[in-house]
């Protein structure tokens, strides 16, 4: 029954240059991890509703590196890469990751340690996303998104000009 | 204090779980410092620093009531904070709700494989 999990990620704060992403599935971890690093597996998902995954390359040892291109609505081109760091199949993935969309992408780099820990066959995912700095993180969760995304950075912008 | 201050905005100024847990009480209701100090067992000094930090960045209002300075929570700039979270966090419910499309098959496949090891 994976409609139990339908829309039960939730996104935290735990510190100023971290993003928290948690999410449980109903299936064990090697399967988890399978959908996770398997390409033709990670075009199937990483869009989101968003668009079409373009291009996705996986070379995924220590020290290999990896890249995904999305293509979303109005022709507009999102890109990350990045470099694995850590694999422990099928419990732990550690890799950077870069935003092809700002200036310096490998310089603002973050750090991305995913986790699987699997219970009677149900699994918990836990992403932690560390950047260097808040910019580096508000950076991050500003790429890809559009539309509402878009309308709260603007907020922010005006907010953060008021506070200046 | 050795070094600067860098919260400029709400978004810095709710990383700090002690801040956090001030406008989680302030919510209640306005408060004097004392009862903050009380409820939240700290320093006076430091409880007045986040303060200070909240004021600065709006989230939170002070009047003069008496002798006393009544803290109140001022909520508007956590909006785009929650807009912000609630967008990435739906872009990863997408993303995951696929997923979980990808682990039925994946699940199923591995089932009708099940005769063959």
């Amino acid at each position: 029954m994976t409609a139990t999990t339908k829309g039960s990620a939730t996104v935290t704060l735990p510190a100023d240059n971290q993003i928290l992403i948690t999410r449980e599935f109903n299936a064990p971890a090697r399967l988890v991890w399978k959908a996770y690093t398997t390409p033709e597996l990670i075009r199937r998902w990483w869009a989101g509703q968003r668009g079409t995954v373009t291009s996705v390359e996986v070379d995924l040892r220590v020290g290999g590196r990896w890249r995904y291109v999305m293509t979303a609505n109005p022709g507009f081109e999102v890109a990350f890469h990045g470099e694995y760091r850590e694999i422990q199949e099928p419990v732990r993935l550690v890799n950077t990751e870069a935003f092809e969309g700002i200036p310096d992408p490998d310089g603002n780099a973050a750090l991305v340690t995913m986790t699987l820990t699997e219970k009677d066959g149900r699994t918990a995912m836990e992403m932690l996303v560390e950047h260097r700095d808040q910019e580096g993180r508000d950076a991050h969760v500003n790429s890809g998104m559009e539309g509402g995304m878009q309308e709260a950075m603007d907020a922010l912008e005006e907010l953060a000009a008021s506070l200046a | 204090m050795a070094r600067a201050a860098t919260t400029t905005d709400a978004f810095n100024a709710v990383a700090e779980p002690r801040r956090r847990q001030i406008l989680d009480l302030l919510r209640a209701r306005e408060r004097p410092v004392n009862e903050l100090v009380e409820l939240l067992g700290l320093a006076q000094p430091q409880v007045s620093k986040h303060l200070r930090v909240l004021r600065e960045v709006d989230l939170v209002h002070v009047r003069d009531e008496g002798r006393h300075r009544m803290y109140r929570l001022n909520p508007g700039p956590l909006q785009p904070i929650h807009d912000w979270l609630g967008a990435y966090e739906q872009l990863w419910n997408e993303r995951f709700d696929l997923m979980d499309d990808v682990l039925d098959d994946l699940g199923k496949a591995e089932t009708d494989d099940d005769g063959d090891d």
